[in-house]
């Protein structure tokens, strides 16, 4: 038992205190003086209370979130047996309380290598720690939503740099549709610039989701094509054709991920919860139009470059070892703007709209140009055409 | 209870006896584990860019010998099958080394996968309930179900018999043989599971084919027993555990039939590519001829198929095939052909060209070979433990004490 209170001892010192440790805006749990009320899923929780008495409960509780009510003002922190059963509990909170004693010796660790001694260090430490417990997008409610957004925000700030990140979702009756006119896209790639701006991918490997390929007159296959080509444009006897996410209909990504990180919003996009994506690079083996990127390292984007107005579906800064990919612009698109590589395009061959609305341009252009779409043959319903002017 | 303390404690304590060149052996593998895991802090520090592997060969040489060792796992129902199921007393010896070999060919398989995978922080992700598995609809998660699952059933059967051997009864066959059959199944599901991992995608038309599965699974039954024959002939002059050459000689015949029927699949995959090469032929072309002057792979591939056949051929010659100063010699070479063969032949060229077409090759950087010799190194090791307390106690040197 004494060995336990030096534990604990230690924790409380390397530790935020109590009162950090509740999110803001939630409710506060265990303060030094009792335990009074019950703390929400998201939240990290130590039991604060135990700093000003004697305790009992093992380290791994510390972690855990404590019983609905505490009845002493020293702690009573309930027995682990107790806490652990007769608490109706989610299934996140149960991986905490699992991995409760194992996180809690690595976050020991770790702050005894870097000893978060000011506040912000110790906030800093509990936000990232509620974060790496936080569940699939698509699986939280709307207030476990807010909160992380605010963490995210939060740790943002502190970093230097003020975001907005928005959680709106798919607009009524709306279906994203893409038209690429091959006749007028002359190659100047300002898409390609546009894009990496409003999406900040990494600018150390100058990550791109667009690519426009150079193609002889009188090739039609991509493999004859050139990506990378570094010339005046456009060239003599030469077409170009752009590719990127063609938010497919019945996208074979979305059905080879192992952990259900990916998947399509009721408008047609296809997008990636960057927090719960494990990085196994399989959806990246199944795309038929290279159209997914993975983060070999931590992806390298200053304050300055980092467009603030984000999207937690879309353009939020990644972390290393997760993919990405285009969403047509989500954090626009959704506030009825176009995609940035749409508003780039000096020529006007790019084209975005509402496939249900019949009077949409990209509907006059389905039903009134010869289109095609790349790869019919795999029934991936890509809901991005090509055409040109007669 | 308590005897189960002790067969673990006597276990333990049986680890430790052995002369000079079993510490240097050990120590050695312990040392190559160590030089894995200070690459792999390397590549979590730095991320996976520290690996050859890009956004076009997104999968590499830890996913290309994954898919060899679930082979080499699948492996094991070439003992099992006949031991348990048919009876063949010529087995039995060796049986519960065959399903060692398959449990740590199946950790070096897990643990190819966790260092490929960018986050492995959130592999609880995969947990079902806690997190979400995406099942069945990703192949995936059908993997780690079938792979777990053979695990626990190869790890379960010996430790039962071994630990009635250790208290001196003898198992009840109805405990544990419905689980023996389930595991003869099983070893089919992981390689089948593993090939449809692959199979499954057509954006990769190089792996878009019915014979993927097949395939895998008769190159696993040549290089699975393959390795199993030299393991059990090191174990025989090691510490002088009684195998019999009978039993040796069934697995080469086992090893030998299917390295046949597996030069037939390649025979025929080859002639699907190049007697009317389309665009899906690209992968193909360029892992055998090379493709706009990129051909990083030829060599390694015409290498494989030339030894392969010679290594088929001379297996087929029963005097020298139950020559066992040539035998094992034999197996390595086996071993080697496939394992290039079914490791970079088949991973690597899928992913080139890339589906648009574009091409960018892959050689494995020199910390994905360190991470990749400490995992293998890892399941060696493992394998040394359990084969020598297997051993221990099949000898009747670690008896329940009374």
């Amino acid at each position: 038992m004494k060995k336990k209170l030096n534990f604990m001892e230690f924790m409380n010192r390397c530790l935020p205190n109590m009162e950090d440790l509740q999110d803001s805006g939630q409710t506060s749990g265990c303060g030094s003086g009792g335990c009074g009320s019950q703390t929400t899923a998201n939240t990290i929780v130590t039991d604060g209370g135990c700093s000003s008495g004697g305790c009992s409960s093992s380290l791994a509780e510390a972690f855990v979130e404590p019983s609905a009510t505490c009845e002493l003002g020293t702690c009573g922190c309930q027995p682990e047996s107790e806490g652990f059963i007769h608490k109706p509990m989610n299934r996140r909170d149960a991986i905490k309380t699992m991995v409760g004693g194992t996180a809690a010796t690595v976050a020991l660790a770790q702050t005894a290598c870097s000893p978060a001694n000011t506040p912000e260090e110790k906030e800093e430490i509990r936000l990232k720690w509620s974060e790496y417990f936080k569940g699939n997008f698509r699986e939280m409610t709307e207030k476990e939503r807010a909160s992380t957004i605010q963490r995210l925000e939060r740790l943002a700030e502190m970093r230097g740099k003020d975001i907005n990140v928005s959680k709106l979702g798919p607009q009524e009756n709306v279906l994203y549709g893409y038209a690429f006119n091959i006749g007028k896209c002359k190659g100047y790639r300002k898409c390609v610039d546009a894009c990496v701006h409003e999406n900040n991918q990494d600018r150390d490997t100058k990550m791109q989701y667009i690519r426009i390929f150079e193609m002889e007159n009188g090739k039609i296959n991509l493999e004859d094509g050139k990506a990378d080509y570094f010339h005046a444009v456009p060239r003599e006897g030469h077409y170009y054709i752009g590719t990127q996410c063609f938010q497919c209909e019945n996208p074979p990504c979305v059905k080879v991920c192992p952990v259900g990180a990916t998947w399509k919003e009721k408008d047609g996009i296809i997008v990636i919860d960057y927090d719960w994506c494990i990085g196994c690079r399989y959806c990246q083996a199944a795309c038929p139009y290279w159209a997914r990127r993975f983060n070999w390292a931590e992806p390298k984007l200053s304050n300055e470059q980092e467009n603030g107005k984000q999207h937690y579906l879309s353009n939020r800064k990644r972390k290393q070892g997760v993919m990405e990919k285009c969403t047509f612009c989500l954090q626009r698109t959704r506030k009825g703007e176009n995609p940035a590589c749409v508003e780039a395009c000096p020529t006007g061959a790019r084209v975005f709209g509402n496939l249900l609305d019949p009077q949409s341009e990209i509907r006059k252009i389905i039903a009134s140009k010869r289109v095609f779409r790349l790869k019919e043959e795999l029934g991936t319903e890509p809901k991005f055409w090509y055409y040109m002017d007669q | 209870m308590k005897s189960l303390f002790y067969f673990f404690f006597d276990g333990f304590k049986h680890l430790y006896k052995g002369g000079p060149s079993y510490y240097a052996w050990v120590i050695f593998l312990k040392i190559v584990m160590l030089v894995g895991l200070y690459a792999w802090y390397i590549q979590i520090r730095d991320g996976l860019q520290v690996t050859g592997m890009s956004d076009h060969v997104s999968w590499g040489f830890y996913i290309s010998n994954f898919t060899f060792f679930v082979g080499v796992a699948a492996a094991a129902v070439m003992l099992v099958l006949p031991a348990y199921v048919l009876h063949d007393s010529d087995f039995s010896q060796a049986v519960l080394l065959g399903e060692g070999v398959a449990v740590s060919a199946l950790i070096i398989c897990i643990g190819f996968v966790g260092v490929d995978v960018g986050r492995p922080d959130r592999l609880w992700h995969m947990i079902p309930f806690i997190g979400n598995l995406h099942f069945p609809e990703s192949m995936l998660a059908w993997d780690l179900i079938v792979l777990n699952g053979y695990l626990a059933l190869n790890s379960l059967i010996p430790f039962y018999i071994l630990f009635c051997k250790y208290r001196g009864i003898k198992p009840n066959n109805k405990l544990y043989v419905p689980f023996v059959y389930l595991s003869v199944f099983w070893a089919v599901g992981i390689h089948m599971v593993t090939a449809f991992l692959y199979a499954g995608l057509t954006a990769r038309p190089y792996w878009n084919s019915s014979l993927l599965g097949p395939r895998f699974l008769a190159s696993a039954f040549a290089a699975g027993p393959a390795v199993i024959i030299m393991v059990l002939m090191v174990i025989r002059n090691v510490w002088k555990f009684p195998i019999r050459n009978v039993t040796l000689d069934k697995l080469a015949m086992i090893a030998t039939v299917a390295a046949q029927v597996n030069l037939i699949m390649l025979g025929s995959e080859i002639f699907k590519e190049f007697y009317w090469p389309t665009e899906h032929s690209q992968s193909a072309q360029y892992l055998f001829f090379g493709l706009h002057g990129h051909d990083a792979l030829k060599g390694w591939i015409w290498f494989s198929i030339i030894l392969n056949i010679i290594v088929t051929g001379f297996m087929m010659v029963h005097p020298i095939r139950k020559n066992h100063r040539v035998l094992p010699v034999l197996c390595l070479l086996l071993f080697i052909s496939i394992w290039i063969e079914k490791g970079l032949g088949i991973i690597v060229p899928g992913f080139i060209p890339s589906p648009l077409g574009e091409i960018v090759e892959y050689t494995p950087s020199h910390i994905e070979l360190m991470v990749s010799a400490g995992i293998i190194a890892l399941g060696i090791f493992i394998f040394t433990c359990l084969s020598k307390v297997a051993v221990g106690i099949e000898k009747g040197e670690i008896k329940k004490s009374q």
